[in-house]
């Protein structure tokens, strides 16, 4: 199959409004690969996840910028990466641990990289205490592919 | 308002729509908790047939309104779940309070 080259890159304010925003344009680029529902939805979820993290503890007490890039990775793969310049997490791996939350009182449920580590393929996290985080996560698409070719 | 109740006898239903993402659930949970405490139903249905998208925001909202309602002893089950919403319970372990685990 041929590689489809193409990337997206978008910049918005930390408002929990953008959190819809933020999943309808991973939705519309993620389009191209002409996806299942299923995996639409999984795609959705984990960006949802990602840019609620950033709104909900990064930029806790400010609006600072999200930043969202999308790219298609050979023929099949959507590569996405959310990066914030938020306060950043002093224990990535403990975060990360299933139902882990810093905000209980906000009713967090601590499964955000639960979600993502389960509904994309690969994600991987790197955060500097003071500086930011960045999230990065890939799914091959390949249900619909694999179905009609066969 | 993407929240309706209705109520029958003793029992509290309420309808969610839309998309409960952190954005929405502030709403939904002031809304719903306002009829909870008015009410005490011992039994509450939360019909999720209009929802088309849930994250984990949204079993934050269900995980809180569970304790509230144990606290007067009362039951919870969750309704028509779409399989993007029954996947996001399932990762919570919350599949039983659909009343059909699905095994796999
Ligand atoms: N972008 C971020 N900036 C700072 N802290 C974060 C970020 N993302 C996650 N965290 C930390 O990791 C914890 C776990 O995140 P998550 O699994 O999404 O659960 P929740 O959001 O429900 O707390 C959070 O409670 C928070 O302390
Ligand atoms: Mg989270």
């Amino acid at each position: 199959m041929k590689d489809i080259t193409n990337s997206m890159k978008i910049t918005i304010p930390a408002y929990s409004r953008n959190e819809g925003l933020a999943r309808m344009c991973a939705t519309a680029f993620a389009s191209q690969l002409d996806p299942t529902i299923e995996e639409i939805n999984d795609i959705k979820a984990a960006v949802s996840e990602a840019v609620t993290n950033c709104i909900v503890h990064a930029y806790k007490d400010k609006i600072g910028d999200i930043q969202m890039e999308l790219r298609i990775v050979g023929s099949d793969t959507l590569y996405i990466r959310i990066k914030d310049k938020g306060c950043g997490i002093p224990d990535v791996k403990k975060a990360m641990e299933p139902l882990f939350t810093t905000s209980p009182e906000t009713e967090r449920s601590g499964l955000g990289f639960s979600v993502m580590e389960s509904f994309m393929d690969k994600l991987k996290v790197k955060s500097s205490e003071g500086k930011g985080t960045t999230v990065t996560m890939t799914k091959r698409l390949v249900t619909r592919n694999e179905q009609t070719d066969r | 308002m993407s929240v309706k109740i209705s109520n029958s006898g003793d029992k509290l239903i309420i309808f969610l729509s839309g998309e409960i993402d952190h954005h929405s659930a502030a709403e939904m949970r002031y809304f719903i908790d306002g009829e909870l405490e008015r009410s005490t139903p011992s039994v509450v249905v939360f019909d999720f047939s209009e929802v088309d998208f849930m994250d984990s925001s949204g079993i934050g909202l269900v995980m809180g309104r569970l304790r509230v309602i144990s606290g007067w002893g009362g039951k919870a089950v969750i309704e028509n779940p779409r399989p993007n919403i029954r996947k996001m319970l399932k990762l919570a372990g919350l599949e039983k309070l659909t009343g059909q685990e699905q095994k796999k």
